[in-house]
């Protein structure tokens, strides 16, 4: 076997301040593009959505993009396009995030065009309504018209969790979406839309100098309000296995997936890392251990991943979170005998160990994606502003990859042997298709 | 407007990366572009693939990497692992794409393991057979996605006879298909001729080309030049209503004529595009979304293939709007069409276009995508200059011919999936239209 490569690290500069008003600024230079990343991120996601208004988190996020104090519908959007950039916004379960990339000339027009959304979105009946009808075509088409929609991310959480913030659908049922209304947006928007709640990144072609004196020139006036007080959202772990199924009337062919508590991801890091990497030595290629076994040799299933927190992101969500498994199995494949075989491999881990040589190979890939990732000027203002939001750390980017290379076998045979039948929650989806 | 709106600074210039190239003696292209941004390198590698048996072809790109005579396919994913790397093939009508990345410390590693690869696959026969069931199974998952569906009655439907028409086998195809066929497959065709590798990154780009010629010069020559004949012209025809009963929702499709990158009329058309629907800022996109919420992702774009090129709209719109949703998108399509958009509108686009440019050269990922699919139309990164010179000088009157050439509504290919029954009576009032089922399609 070849010599494993030393794990390579990214050095990218970050300059940290607060303004008076409590946003915390995150600018990380990088001149080897003419363009730039801008994020800006607030400490508000799913599991903070009020009972009786479930989606309202992600149909807040596009009324955020319905004109603002200074900027008719519509006027956001040209703005960016129109300086030669893409735009987006989206609502994970602890943060919401709104985001461009452009070239690097539109720095300060980008930075007026968020300020105006901080200071205030035009919050109208007749917005409202139309971006009500806009949500519901995008839970049809990525939910209720197809095959494994919402699998597993918004099919696991309520049988692993039971209260409200952990387990409620984030896309948010149709009644709730049509019962809201403007006042409810404007309360959420005077609660959770803070300067003090916020995060702002900028990454790429600027000058630290002229980006602090522009960033204090249009957010400095942004009304200064206080974050609110972050709820712990715990839960008990599990203490016997919960199983449930549903029938997808579209399916094909069933699925599985299984979740199991894991470390908290800010408070206990270093205790999380572990399994971030035994899902990659699980699942990362045909050499991990679940394709080996699963899809190769017994060909119980024709594909399997596994990855940290329900919407993929290990390190950008809160505790309680989960390490989850996902499979597809062929025409009438028998989901027990998928999970006592995941289980057998994980006994196998917590027993044997690895082989020699496979930590490193999956750590020596693990970065290369770490890398690659944020090789973009946006998803590194993204990734970094996310990382002062929750931890206060965005520098922690640059040390993700060494982190992980720093992860110990037995490190990652402790956490195979903790994720136990016992603790799992898993979701069956049943083929409908064709019944 | 109590605040104004701040001005933009002008765009830097459109600066190119250092490359060089290299053809090879048994015909293998090499670019090599140095991109240090990160101590990674992208790896693209587009191999011509016209006319190949369909299911043939689908398997060979699944089991390119099931093993060689001296390596299994779990040897083969963990020594490229070892240097951080990964590689995976895919087909499409006109070529074999492998796409992969490592750390830039593990080039030699990764191309020494493509070389094995290219020159010794083996497709062991267990392998073959597990792979045979799992692309079967895909097959029939792709069938049950709405979007597929759809994609698949509007390119049988648009291209008729030619073999852009069909582009996912049948899975009794896919049964039938043995190792051996694979291996008779793969001597044919899989070879350097005309064959183009790209690597981006964190490299010396001399030290590259080197680094790939000792890899991959013994890879042997000859092969078949297969070329594929021009896309037939359109037949709009009606409107195929594809019937999925108890859709929720309706998925519009529609195809209309493009010209390739090499075209005088592409940046006009590009930007007519733009200004119709390929963009968020677009007319369609603010009408069918912003103001009516008949739909969440509407987009148009145009796409390149090596025998023609096409324009693609695509929307997928609440089963009761159907109708309203097809107008809205009839008019806007033939509003461009018919009258010339106006100087802002259009200099929107044009920033949009010059600046995703940028954007798109900002990172390995994605100055490799870049050089690859150019690669496919016989260009190199330079014409990036070219394109982006015929952006900023096309008038308003080029757009306005090129929208008019193009984008015509009755020149629309159109096929809409969903539930017939319920979306027939509506669409029938603004077009003819004819009906088949989605397991005909």
């Amino acid at each position: 076997m070849a010599r494993t490569p030393k794990i390579p690290a990214t050095k990218y500069p970050v300059e940290r301040l607060t303004l008076d008003n409590g946003l915390r600024v995150v600018l990380s230079p990088d001149r080897s593009a003419p363009v730039i990343g801008v994020a800006v991120v607030y400490d508000v996601g799913i599991r903070s959505e009020p009972e009786g208004r479930t989606g309202f988190a992600h149909l807040f996020e596009h009324l955020m993009f319905q004109g603002s104090e200074n900027l008719e519908k519509l006027a956001h959007f040209r703005h960016v396009q129109g300086a030669g950039g893409t735009f987006n916004g989206s609502t994970h379960l602890d943060y919401t995030d709104y985001f461009e990339t452009l070239p690097a000339g539109a720095l300060e027009r980008t930075l007026f065009l968020e300020a105006d959304r901080m200071r205030g979105p035009r919050l109208t009946e007749e917005s409202l309504r139309n971006q009500v009808d806009v949500v519901k075509e995008e839970i049809r088409v990525n939910v209720l018209n197809r095959p494994y929609g919402g699998f597993p991310w918004l099919k696991l959480p309520p049988v692993m969790f039971d209260t409200f913030p952990n387990a409620h659908d984030g896309y948010g049922s149709f009644q709730d979406l049509e019962s809201a209304t403007v006042a409810d947006a404007a309360e959420f928007f005077e609660h959770y839309y803070a300067s003090g709640n916020a995060v702002l990144a900028v990454a790429g072609d600027v000058d630290v100098a002229e980006a602090t004196e522009l960033i204090k020139r249009h957010f400095g006036d942004v009304p200064a309000r206080p974050a609110p007080r972050l709820p712990s959202f715990d839960e008990p772990d599990l203490t016997s296995e919960r199983r449930e199924s549903y029938i997808d009337r579209l399916a094909p062919l069933p699925a599985v997936a299984a979740g199991w508590r894991v470390p908290d991801p800010v408070g206990a890091f270093p205790d999380y890392l572990p399994y971030v990497a035994l899902a990659e030595v699980l699942t990362d290629g045909d050499a991990s251990r679940l394709v080996e076994r699963l899809v190769l040799r017994d060909r119980t299933v024709t594909s399997v991943a596994g990855y940290l927190g329900f919407m993929g992101e290990p390190f950008e969500v809160r505790d309680p979170t989960a390490m989850l498994l996902q499979a597809h199995l062929p025409p009438g494949g028998d989901v027990d005998k998928v999970l006592r075989t995941i289980d057998e491999e994980l006994d196998r881990i917590g027993a044997e160990g690895l082989a020699v040589g496979e930590l490193a190979r999956v750590q020596a890939r693990m970065a290369t994606h770490l890398l690659r990732d944020t090789d973009a000027v946006l998803n590194r203002a993204l990734r970094m502003a996310v990382l002062e939001e929750q931890r206060g750390e965005p520098e922690l980017l640059n040390e993700l990859p060494r982190l992980i290379g720093e992860v110990t076998e037995e490190q990652v045979r402790a956490a195979a042997a903790r994720l136990t039948p016992e603790r799992r929650a898993g979701v069956e989806v049943v083929a409908g298709a064709g019944r | 407007m109590t605040r104004a709106l701040p001005p933009l600074r002008p765009n830097k210039r459109l600066k190119l990366p250092t490359e060089a190239e290299r053809r090879l003696t048994n015909g293998l292209t090499v670019i090599a572009i140095r991109r240090p941004a990160v101590p990674l390198v992208e790896v693209r590698l587009r191999v011509p693939f016209a006319k190949a048996n369909l299911a043939r072809a689908a398997m060979l790109s699944q089991t390119l990497f099931s093993g060689t005579a001296e390596m299994s396919n779990v040897e083969l994913a963990a020594a490229l692992q070892t240097v951080g790397g990964g590689l995976s093939a895919s087909i499409d009508p006109d070529r074999l794409l492998v796409v992969g990345n490592g750390l830039a410390s593990g080039l030699d590693r990764v191309l020494a393991l493509l070389s094995d690869v290219l020159t010794g696959a083996a497709y062991p026969s267990e392998e073959v057979s597990t792979e045979r069931d799992r692309l079967v199974d895909q097959i029939q998952v792709a069938r049950s996605q709405p979007a597929h569906i759809a994609r698949t009655a509007l390119l049988k439907r648009r291209f008729g006879k030619h073999p852009y028409a069909v582009q996912t086998p049948e899975p009794a195809q896919v049964q039938a298909v043995r190792p051996a066929p694979l291996r008779v497959l793969h001597t044919e065709r899989v070879h350097p001729a005309d064959a183009t590798l790209v690597l981006v990154g964190d490299l010396r780009p001399e030290k590259a080309l080197d680094a790939a010629e000792a890899a991959l010069g013994a890879w042997n020559g000859g092969g078949k030049d297969v070329s594929l004949p021009p896309v037939p012209p359109a037949e709009p025809g009606p409107v195929l209503l594809v019937d999925r009963p108890g859709s929720v929702q309706s998925s519009l499709r529609m195809a209309l004529p493009a010209v390739p990158r090499t075209h005088p009329d592409h940046a006009a058309l590009q930007l007519a595009n733009l200004i119709f629907g390929g963009y968020f800022s677009s007319r369609w996109v603010e009408n069918i979304r912003e103001d009516k919420g008949y739909t969440y992702g509407p987009h148009s774009v145009v796409e390149h293939s090596v025998a023609g090129s096409t324009l693609l709209v695509a929307a997928d719109v609440a089963t009761e709007v159907t109708g309203p949703a097809l107008l809205e998108t009839n008019y806007e399509l033939g509003r461009l069409a018919e009258l010339a958009p106006k100087d802002d509108e259009l200099d929107q686009a044009r920033q949009y276009a010059l600046g995703t440019l940028q954007l798109g050269m900002s990172t390995q990922a994605g100055l490799a995508g870049l050089a690859i699919s150019y690669a496919g139309s016989g260009l190199r990164l330079r014409f990036l200059a070219e394109y982006a010179l015929q952006l900023a000088e096309a008038t308003r009157d080029d757009v306005a011919a090129a929208a008019a050439r193009y984008l015509a509504p009755s020149k629309a290919v159109t096929v809409i999936l969903g539930d017939a029954d319920r979306m027939e009576p509506a669409v029938a009032a603004l077009n003819p239209v004819e009906r088949t089922a989605a397991t005909d399609s």
